[in-house]
């Protein structure tokens, strides 16, 4: 049973969109990005060089790669949703509100994805 | 609400400002410019997969003197965002409340943000 009204449910202004579900998410990769944040930027500090040959030698080590990916997809993720809680405080229009949660969820997804597609093709070879 | 006249909560003008505010203000901040962060990296490690030419020209922006200002501040960011994050884990296991708790443990995130800031830019950036 919900508690909604039928005509909030009908103008989409109930609650329960799956903020537990946003909340639990936000701590997840938190938690995960404590210790993958500290390591990334361990590594860059103690990288001999930041020539091609060195960058790419680091990152094609199988533990880098690994790492990488589950940094960058964790730390995307967080992102979009720490943007999503900005956006939703800031942004109230109701043409601008779902046009910037978009151009967010697409800028997200699009970083995503370009970067463990480049982490990958450097791992599995030139 | 209609012609409503009265201060309205919280009206931020009035209060003292404090180092809760500061650092909650601060943390979604850092937050943002994080995300800007991210998207450094993914065009880092893009230019990295295209080959030694377009890392070099990525590297010739990233590796220039002023470009030492915003891995500086990105630094700051990350350090902040990071401690004062697992301040917030703390709450969310519902530790650390008491008034001069959070006034400790804010003073204790400033402390840590401003050494490791400032240790991880003179060995890596500086």
């Amino acid at each position: 049973m919900s508690l909604v009204t039928p005509l909030n449910r009908v103008l989409g202004l109930g609650t329960a969109k799956g903020a537990a579900e946003h909340w639990w998410a936000q701590r997840l990769t938190a938690v995960a990005l404590v210790p993958l944040a500290l390591w990334f930027a361990c590594s860059l500090a103690t990288l001999p060089a930041f020539d091609y040959a060195a960058v790419a030698a680091w990152v094609q080590r199988p533990v880098t790669s690994i790492l990488l990916i589950l940094f960058v997809g964790a730390a995307a993720y967080h992102s979009f949703l720490g943007v999503q809680v900005v956006i939703e405080d800031y942004v109230g229009g109701k043409a601008s509100r779902p046009a910037a949660l978009m151009a967010s969820a697409f800028a997200h997804t699009g970083l995503a994805v370009a970067a463990v597609f480049s982490i990958l093709k450097i791992a599995f070879g030139s | 609400m209609q012609g409503a006249s009265r201060p309205l909560s919280p009206h931020l003008q009035i209060y003292r400002w404090q180092i809760t505010m500061w650092l909650s203000s601060l943390h979604r901040i850092t937050g943002l410019l994080l995300s800007l962060g991210a998207l450094a990296l993914a065009i880092w490690l893009i230019a990295l997969a295209s080959g030694p030419a377009a890392f070099a020209d990525v590297q010739a922006v990233y590796g220039s003197a002023l470009f030492k200002v915003p891995l500086i501040a990105w630094t700051f960011c990350l350090f902040l965002h990071l401690s004062n994050g697992v301040r917030h884990l703390f709450w969310d296991a519902g530790m650390g409340f008491d008034r001069s708790q959070i006034r400790t443990s804010g003073l204790v995130v400033v402390a840590v943000t401003l050494v490791a800031t400032v240790a991880f830019a003179l060995f890596a950036i500086v």
